[in-house]
This record gives C-alpha cells, sequence and structure tokens, in this order.
C-alpha cells in the first residue's frame, strides 16, 4: 500500500547524485563544539553567529536529553555580518560573565562568521586588554565552519579546544591517565569511569557530560549541575604520563595535540562498543596503568559473552543495516559481526578517509551486495534496503521513518534521538554497555518473530 | 484594581529584574517589560519590540530561515524545499515542527524529506550556484515536483551566490515553479523577518496561479495556521460541517493547488497575525479580499469566531447551522471543563511564546478559571501587542528596512469587491475586526506584566519572584522550568498531543493543563527523608 508509507518517494532504482542530499545521516558542527563544551564544568557554551545556529543546536540537544541546555549567541544581524562580528562577541563576552557568571565561555564559530572572517583569538585579546575578562575567568575558542565535517568534527574541535588552552606540562608526571572522550552519552562517560575505577587506573576524563546532562529533578535548577570535568584537571592533562582517546574522529586530533604539545604519549582506540573494543580498551589501560583486571571486570565480560553464547541462535547471520557516526560504527560493526550477524549496510554522512580502512580491519572487505556509503545519506540507504531488504536497522531517530515502510525491526542508537529515554542513564559502552545493547537487539528481533509465527510456531520458551 | 493587581505587584516585579541587569542590558529592556493599563481608554502602554537581542543575552530566539522555512513554507507538504547551505539548517528544520498534512494515495507529501545542497568549504570559497542548480534537478529527477523552493542560508548571501536566477532558469527548463528565498539568518531580529520573506514569495510565486475555481457557495482562506498537532484538521471538521469550503490555510495542511487557488476566496480568516498579516493585506489590495482577526483557540473565542464568519456571510441558513454546531459542541466543551475547573480555578500562569499564541491561549485559560499573570512574545511586533491602530507611528529601523515591502497593485481582471465599503464598516460596526487587530494587552488584565523577548535570566527571576503554577513556553525553557518542579506546556510545536483548536482542541487543551497541573509527579520531589530529617531514631517496627 503506498499510501502508508511515510517515504513514498523513495524508489530503489538509484539516480546519481552529486549535489544533493537528500534525508542526511549527519548535522554540522557548532551542535558538536556545544555538547562538548557543556561536559566542562562551569563552562557556558557561545555560539559566535545568528541567532538561529544556538536556537537550533539547544533545541536539538534539549529534545535529544530532555534536560536544560544553556548556552549564549553572538546574535548576528545584517550589520554584524557585514562589519564583522566583533563588538557583538566582545558586548556578548561582558554580559555573559556579568550575568551567568560562567568560569569558562567556549566560543565555537559558526559558517557565518567563518564566511566572514572573523579572527576569534584576536578578539579573545582585545576582550583580555579590555578588562573584559575577569582575574581567574576564561575565554577559549573552536573553529567550528559548518560547511567542513560534520558534528562530530565540532566536537573533535572543542575537545581540542580544550587541551590547546589549558592542558600544561610542568615536567613533572602525575599517576593519573587522561582519558579523552569521544561523543558519547553521559551513562555512557559515567560508565567509563566506573569501569576506571574498578580497574583502579587514575584518571581524568575530558569530557564528561555526566552529571551534567542527566541531572535529577529536585525542584532547584542548577545553571552549571555538579558534572563536568574541571578546569584544575583539564590543566592537569598536560603532566599525564600517556592518554587514550576513545574514537578516531571525536578525540583524535587532541589527543595528538596533548602528545605534541605536552608530550604525553597517545594511544587512539576505538570507542569501547561491544566485546573486542572494550577488550581492547581494558587491556590498553591494564598495560599503561600498570595495573591487574579486577575479578568484577572480568565477570561483567563474562556475563556480556554468556549472553552472546545463550542467544547465538538469534544473531547468527542475520542481516544488519547501519547508520551513524564513524566512531560508533566501526565497533558496533565489530561487535555485531562477533555475534555472527552480518553487516551488510551502513551508511555516515560524516567524511573522513580513515573509515573505511578500519571497518575493513574489523570486519573485512564489502562483499558484492554489501553497501558502505561514507560519505552518504539516508535516502541512499533506504535505497538499497528497498531493493534486497534486511533483518535489523540501527540508527538515530530518523530510521524509524526507514524502518517503519520496510517494515524492519528497529534498534536507536546515536544522535539524535528524540523520541526516546533511557540513552542518558543506561550506557551502551563497555560489557555492560554490551549486555544493553545486545538486550535492544534481541528483544527487536524476537519480538518480530512471534509477530510473524503462525500460531503452531508461536513458542513459549525461546 | 483588577484581580491581578492585587495579586502581583508587577511594577516591583520590573524592578526587580532591571536591577539585576547589567547597564546596557537594563537600559534596553525597560522598554520590553511594560507593566500593562487596561483603563478603558483602549490605548496599551508602549512596549519595544521586534528590536535586536543584546549580544550574550540567552534568548529564546531564532532566525529568519527558521521563520521562513520553518514556518510559514514547512507546512506545504507538495513544494519540493531545498535548503541550500551547510548541512545544520536543512537537518534541524526536518519533521522538528509537527506540521500534520494528510496526503491522499496518489498526493505528493515531501515534508518527511529533508534536502540540502550541503554547501563545502569549496563551494564557500568558489560559490555555490552551480551546485545549487545541479540539486534542483536532481532533485527534480528524483521527485518529479510540481513545485520547487529554494531556501537561503547565512552564507549564501555573503558568498553571493544568485539564487534567483538559479530558480528563474531552471523553473524554465523543467517547467515547473521554481522559486527562492533570501531568508538568511541574520537578517532581521528574530524568526519574523523570514515570515515576512516567505509571505512575499508565496504570494509572487504560488497564490494565484491556479485558475480553478474551487466549488462552494462560502469560501474562506485561513492564513496563519500551521497545524500544528493537527488544529487544522479540527478547523477544516468545524468548516466542513458547516458547509463553509476551506479554500487553503496558509499553511497547515496547505498544497500548491490549494495555495493557487486562494484569490477565489470570499474572506480572509487571520489566525496568527504575526506571521501572516503581510498576506492579509496583500490578498486584499491585488484581490479585494477583506480579512478579518479570529481565534480558534479556547471554545468561546471559537464560537465568536464562527458566529464572525457567520455575520460576515450574511446567510440565516448558515448562521443556524453556525448555532446548531456551537450549541453541540459548547455542550461537550463545558461538560468537559465542569470536572477539571474547579482543580485548577486560581492558579496562576505566565507565557512567553511565539507571536500570536501568548495571546490566543489566555482565552482558553480564562474558561479553566486560571490568571495569566504575565505574558509575551518572542518575535512579535509592537502591532500584535497594542493593535494595529500603532502601526503608523512604528519606526521602522535598519533591520526592518532589510526585508523587502512588496508593492502590491491591483488584479484588473481577477479583483473582485466583496462587500462594499458600507457592508465592511456595519460589520466591523458590529464587532468583528475587519481588517484589524487589537493586540494581546488591551485583552490582560491591568497590572499584569508584559515582557517582549524574555530571556533566561528573566525567565529565572519570573520563576522565583511570581511562583506561577505553570509556564507555557518553548522546548528550550522547557526543563529549565521543571527542574524548578513547575510544570511546563510547550506552544511552539506543542511536543506531544493536540489539536488545540476549536472545540474538540479545547477538550484537549483543559485534560492536558490538568495532567500538568495537578500531575502526581510533582508532589513527589521532596523524599520523606527530606520532609522529616530530624528524627534520629524510631519506635516499633515502623
Amino acid at each position: 500500500m503506498p499510501s502508508s508509507k511515510l517515504l513514498k518517494h523513495t524508489e530503489a532504482a538509484i539516480v546519481p547524485r552529486e549535489a544533493l542530499t537528500v534525508n542526511p545521516a549527519k548535522t554540522c558542527q557548532p551542535i558538536g563544539a556545544m555538547y562538548a563544551a557543556l561536559g566542562v564544568h562551569r563552562c557556558l557554551p557561545h555560539s559566535h553567529g545568528s541567532q538561529g545556529c544556538c536556537s537550533y543546536h539547544r533545541s536539538a540537544l534539549t529534545r535529544h536529553y530532555k534536560e536544560p541546555v544553556m548556552a549564549a549567541t553572538s546574535s548576528f544581524t545584517e550589520g554584524a555580518s557585514v562589519f564583522g562580528g566583533q563588538s557583538n562577541l566582545l558586548q556578548a563576552i561582558t554580559t555573559e560573565f556579568s550575568l551567568y557568571d560562567p568560569e569558562i565561555i567556549a566560543v565555537h564559530t559558526t559558517c557565518l562568521s567563518e564566511t566572514i572572517g572573523d579572527d576569534i583569538p584576536q578578539i579573545i585579546g582585545k576582550a583580555k586588554a579590555e578588562g573584559k575578562i575577569p582575574a581567574g575567568r576564561y575565554v577559549i575558542h573552536a573553529n567550528t565552519p559548518s560547511y567542513i565535517g560534520s558534528h562530530v568534527t565540532g566536537y573533535s574541535a572543542m575537545v581540542r579546544a580544550f587541551v590547546d588552552y589549558f592542558a600544561e606540562s610542568t615536567g613533572r608526571r602525575h599517576g593519573k591517565l587522561s582519558i579523552l572522550a569521544g561523543w558519547v552519552e553521559p551513562s555512557d562517560m559515567a560508565e567509563l569511569k566506573r569501569m576506571l575505577a574498578e580497574l583502579g587506573a587514575p584518571f581524568i576524563l575530558l569530557p564528561d557530560t555526566s552529571g551534567v546532562l542527566d541531572a535529577p529533578l529536585t525542584g532547584r535548577f542548577e545553571m552549571y549541575p555538579e558534572g563536568g570535568t574541571r578546569l584544575d584537571d583539564i590543566r592537569l592533562m598536560g603532566d599525564s604520563y600517556a592518554a587514550i582517546g576513545l574514537g578516531p574522529f571525536a578525540t583524535g586530533a587532541a589527543a595528538k595535540l596533548l602528545d605534541t604539545k605536552c608530550k604525553v604519549p597517545m594511544n587512539i582506540l576505538d570507542l569501547p562498543i561491544g566485546l573486542s573494543a572494550t577488550d581492547r580498551f581494558i587491556d590498553k589501560v591494564r598495560k599503561l596503568a600498570k595495573v591487574g583486571v579486577p575479578d568484577s571486570i572480568a565477570k561483567e565480560r563474562g556475563r556480556l559473552l554468556d549472553m552472546m553464547s545463550d542467544m547465538h541462535q538469534y544473531t547468527y547471520g542475520k542481516t544488519v543495516a547501519l547508520a551513524g557516526d564513524p566512531d560508533q560504527l566501526a565497533p558496533l560493526a565489530e561487535f555485531l559481526t562477533d555475534l555472527d550477524m552480518k553487516v551488510k549496510y551502513l551508511v555516515t554522512g560524516t567524511p573522513g578517509k580513515s573509515f573505511e580502512p578500519r571497518l575493513e580491519e574489523l570486519i573485512g572487505k564489502a562483499e558484492p551486495g554489501d553497501y558502505r556509503g561514507a560519505p552518504a545519506d539516508l535516502f541512499a540507504l533506504h535505497q538499497r534496503l528497498k531493493s534486497q531488504g534486511t533483518d535489523l536497522l540501527i540508527a538515530n531517530t530518523y530510521g524509524k521513518l526507514i524502518a517503519h515502510d520496510e517494515d524492519i525491526p528497529f534498534v536507536r542508537f546515536g544522535f539524535p534521538i528524540l523520541d526516546r529515554v533511557g540513552h542518558s542513564d543506561f550506557p551502551y559502552v563497555g560489557y555492560r554497555g554490551g549486555m544493553r545493547l545486545l538486550e535492544k537487539i534481541l528483544s527487536v528481533l524476537m519480538d518480530r518473530i512471534e509477530r510473524d509465527a503462525p500460531n503452531e510456531k508461536f513458542e513459549l520458551v525461546m | 484594581m483588577g484581580d491581578i493587581a492585587k495579586a502581583i505587584d508587577a511594577e516591583a516585579v520590573r524592578r526587580e529584574i532591571l536591577a539585576g541587569l547589567p547597564a546596557k542590558v537594563a537600559r534596553r529592556r525597560e522598554k520590553q517589560i511594560v507593566v500593562n493599563k487596561a483603563d478603558g481608554s483602549g490605548v496599551s502602554p508602549e512596549i519595544l519590540a521586534n528590536t535586536r537581542t543584546l549580544p550574550g543575552i540567552i534568548t529564546q530566539r531564532g532566525c529568519t530561515y527558521a521563520g521562513c522555512k520553518g514556518v510559514v513554507v514547512g507546512p506545504t507538504r507538495d513544494i519540493l524545499q531545498i535548503t541550500h547551505g551547510p548541512i545544520g539548517c536543512g537537518f534541524y528544520s526536518w519533521l522538528t515542527r509537527r506540521n500534520q498534512t494528510r496526503a491522499g494515495a496518489d498526493e505528493d507529501n515531501f515534508m518527511p524529506y529533508a534536502l540540502s545542497t550541503d554547501l563545502q568549504d569549496n563551494d564557500i570559497v568558489f560559490g555555490g550556484e552551480k551546485k545549487l542548480r545541479k540539486a534542483i534537478k536532481e532533485a527534480y529527477e528524483l521527485f518529479k515536483p510540481k513545485a520547487i523552493a529554494i531556501f537561503a542560508t547565512c552564507p549564501v548571501g555573503l558568498i553571493g551566490d544568485d539564487i534567483h536566477a538559479a530558480a528563474r532558469d531552471l523553473s524554465e527548463e523543467l517547467g515547473i515553479t521554481v522559486f527562492a528565498m533570501s531568508c538568511e539568518g541574520y537578517k532581521g531580529v528574530s524568526q519574523s523577518a523570514g515570515h515576512h520573506i516567505a509571505n512575499n514569495a508565496v504570494f509572487t510565486k504560488v497564490v494565484g496561479r491556479n485558475e480553478t475555481a474551487p466549488e462552494g457557495e462560502f469560501k474562506v482562506n485561513l492564513l496563519g495556521e500551521y497545524n500544528i498537532g493537527g488544529d487544522s484538521f479540527e478547523l477544516e471538521r468545524l468548516f466542513g460541517d458547516l458547509g463553509i469550503t476551506l479554500v487553503t490555510t496558509f499553511s497547515g495542511n496547505s498544497t500548491f493547488v490549494s495555495m493557487g487557488q486562494a484569490p477565489f476566496a470570499d474572506v480572509d480568516l487571520v489566525m496568527c497575525h504575526r506571521s501572516i498579516n503581510y498576506m492579509a493585506e496583500m490578498l486584499e489590495t491585488k484581490y479585494g479580499i477583506p480579512w478579518f482577526k479570529v481565534n480558534f483557540i479556547g471554545a468561546k473565542a471559537t464560537a465568536k469566531s464562527l458566529r464572525h464568519v457567520a455575520e460576515y456571510f450574511g446567510d440565516p441558513a448558515l448562521a443556524a447551522r453556525t448555532e446548531a454546531l456551537i450549541e453541540k459542541e459548547s455542550a461537550e466543551a463545558e461538560a468537559a471543563l465542569k470536572s477539571i475547573r474547579p482543580r485548577l480555578e486560581g492558579k496562576t500562569v505566565i507565557m512567553y511564546v511565539g507571536g500570536s499564541r501568548a495571546h490566543h491561549y489566555q482565552d482558553l485559560f480564562k474558561e479553566l478559571g486560571m490568571k495569566v499573570i504575565s505574558a509575551g512574545y518572542e518575535f512579535a511586533h509592537r502591532d500584535d501587542y497594542e493593535g494595529r491602530k500603532v502601526i503608523p507611528g512604528i519606526k521602522v529601523d535598519a533591520d526592518s528596512r532589510n526585508i523587502e515591502q512588496l508593492e502590491v497593485a491591483v488584479d484588473e481582471t481577477r479583483y473582485r469587491e466583496r462587500r462594499t465599503e458600507e457592508q465592511l464598516e456595519a460589520l466591523k460596526a458590529s464587532g468583528i475586526p475587519v481588517g484589524d487587530y487589537d493586540g494581546m494587552m488591551g485583552e490582560m488584565e491591568d497590572g499584569s506584566l508584559v515582557i517582549d523577548d524574555v530571556s533566561h535570566y528573566e525567565t529565572e527571576k519570573l520563576l522565583e519572584i511570581l511562583k506561577p503554577d505553570l509556564v507555557c513556553a518553548g522546548i528550550k525553557e522547557k526543563y529549565v522550568v521543571q527542574k524548578h518542579g513547575i510544570p511546563l506546556k510547550q506552544l511552539h510545536n506543542y511536543d506531544v498531543g493536540g489539536p488545540y483548536a476549536g472545540f474538540q482542541g479545547a477538550i484537549n487543551f483543559y485534560r492536558e493543563i490538568d495532567r500538568l497541573v495537578n500531575g502526581s509527579v510533582w508532589k513527589k520531589i521532596r523524599a520523606p527523608w527530606d520532609l522529616s530529617p530530624e528524627l534520629l531514631g524510631s519506635y516499633g517496627s515502623d
């Protein structure tokens, strides 16, 4: 029934496209910078551009987290667009320190201010010279032009900016490992911290949105919730004996800078999603921190493995379509392959040369009929699914339109999730996160078996 | 002294808010925070509106693109819409506004699609016009639409892409309507500029492009109704029951064809004055269609507006049908209200939203017996506060001057006088706001607090001082307010739920407000140990 389709104009036949993106699998840099900046305590993200950018980013993050998302804007009008945004930013800095009392204002640019060519370090220098930045307060910046990369690139740029502005090398190493968190949820940040504590490896995590974007309902609003990486800790990162970047796209730039600037040896790993990637993370921390893996972590691993083996009959041989960000997709695809599922279709909107080779290392080369769109959009993915179908789709909320039309079991994963809760509270990283992910996958696959089973095949025990 | 004036000292609240602001900000804000006077003179205090938000203020405002694509053109399902710019703007305006639409099996519906030229750094350096032209062709190949609309984002104006030339050329080449809007985000001071740009484009490129006269005895256009949560559907049902032909809405559940037929209407009914008054005026000048302000939010407001429509047509049978429908549906609304109102009576509301809703929803709260102690708009102009009578006195500043004001001439072949001057005067005399809007302040109580473009800081102060039982605002304020333990109803896209228009919509709203204000969860914020913290020991097993 064509009328029941939501995306009823999508057809299987591929018409070549060079200029048009349809249903993107990415968004723009500044939102990533805003999200990363929220992971630093008492930091106010500032969008240097039109009001609409700030409004859209705050709205999108608010809908994803169902939490307050505080950020300010330079409120460009036509005048600022012609003469430059310097006076807007100077005025904004004064107003923000006076009204909102942040410790750090983290400025990110937009396509507008980048096209004009505003020189943010110069403006910050001027603000400093004119006494607009109170003692012990800071204004930092990241260049995040929306016409390069994606939201992931913006996240990466802001994490790098924190290292650039604050990490110091005093020459005296301390015993803390620096962990650069990729773009994961507050629940994932909390889980990373729990695992590191369990391992007995002292650490600094940057950024850390746990305790910020998962705030409790208490009857009080906190402009700056208690979570977030402390400024002093960011400074200390320069004296770490080693750093781990979780996800090359989101943390590679910051890890490299920490290495070149402060001589902190970098280790870039996949996000610890699924069994094998978590194994590599734990093993790396063990070696760097010279700690033993405690029985508690080994048991968590064992429980994930147990669930994988108990339910193998439901995952074996199933085909999967994925859409999301490279740092997530690589270990996710690996996990699904560990489950003997077949990642047949995969799309990310984020460009980057290193992704496909890494994917090949983890799950092998694409076979005939497979589709790896990097970069590509959800429309391209949908066209492939129309002609060939799949057993499972894992994507952000927008994936549900495809899942609806093609009747595909669907697991929400990635950014944004606008229509369900849980991602702020229950992690997908680590062994326990792997169990949650597997539980979600099994639920939709097994619901489907039950929905489609004839009465005589409807099983009580599965 | 009104009830409100007894309940709050608005001037003291105003002073306290201003005292907390930096001097430069306070100087601006003191003209945008006004204590309302309703002394029967028909003149409201002057408020500063449609002015720049100062940089660094955490504002709830969006941009021109959002007003143009997101609000006005977005809800038309069969105009294929391409955002020309980097990916973000197209992404954020993709299905987030809850404009519902109901396409037949064979009809186009492009609303679930986000199309963008996804400009890259090379395009910014060398220009994006070529890419746009190619994208339009590719979009045509994929979707075969009747019309394509192009929206400019911030960098497009700066790099000098001639999107209008591209639209013109492609229109010719493809043989369909292709039109472009220079709605760069930095134009104007808020979404409002985008509404105006969209009105101009739709009026010149879409309206009047369909020569097929719609059937029907009583034909109306409904302007400024965007079918959030199905509001238009509910109004379509009412019009259908009354035998009134809804030629088109601007623009909820509308189509390229229906908007093209707009000149055939007998009258234009204006819901959201702010976003669509330009269209109403242009339709009147060019085609002779009179307009009047309606409000279908609230059962009593709906009844009043429907009676105005019947009176405009002056047909006894229509009047009788209207009275019968009002009687039946009002009774249903009354019945629903009866059990809910006692639980809400006397509760206080503050609302800062949009360019018309902070006014329209006051009628619903009156029905619920709730008091609106403070209200304001996010992007309205002075006339939306004080009434259209102030328009001649509004100073046009540089930000407004750069939005084109179309010179509209009479269409000699299609202009038709629907009502004579005398008839219109008679309608006005009987209370129908023909060609007029009285604004929000005249209907608010004496001593209430009116605030334009409220900021985060001010909202926090207002919560602290006024301790309202309910806040109506947008998604960005929602969880800030709710962390305080105060419920917030989102009145931009409603978050969930609706329709709230018409009688059945009013019932939905009564229930929604009851759910929010009297929900169990708010009573559970304090844990037992917070309520009696001193207890150190206990007797027995409890």
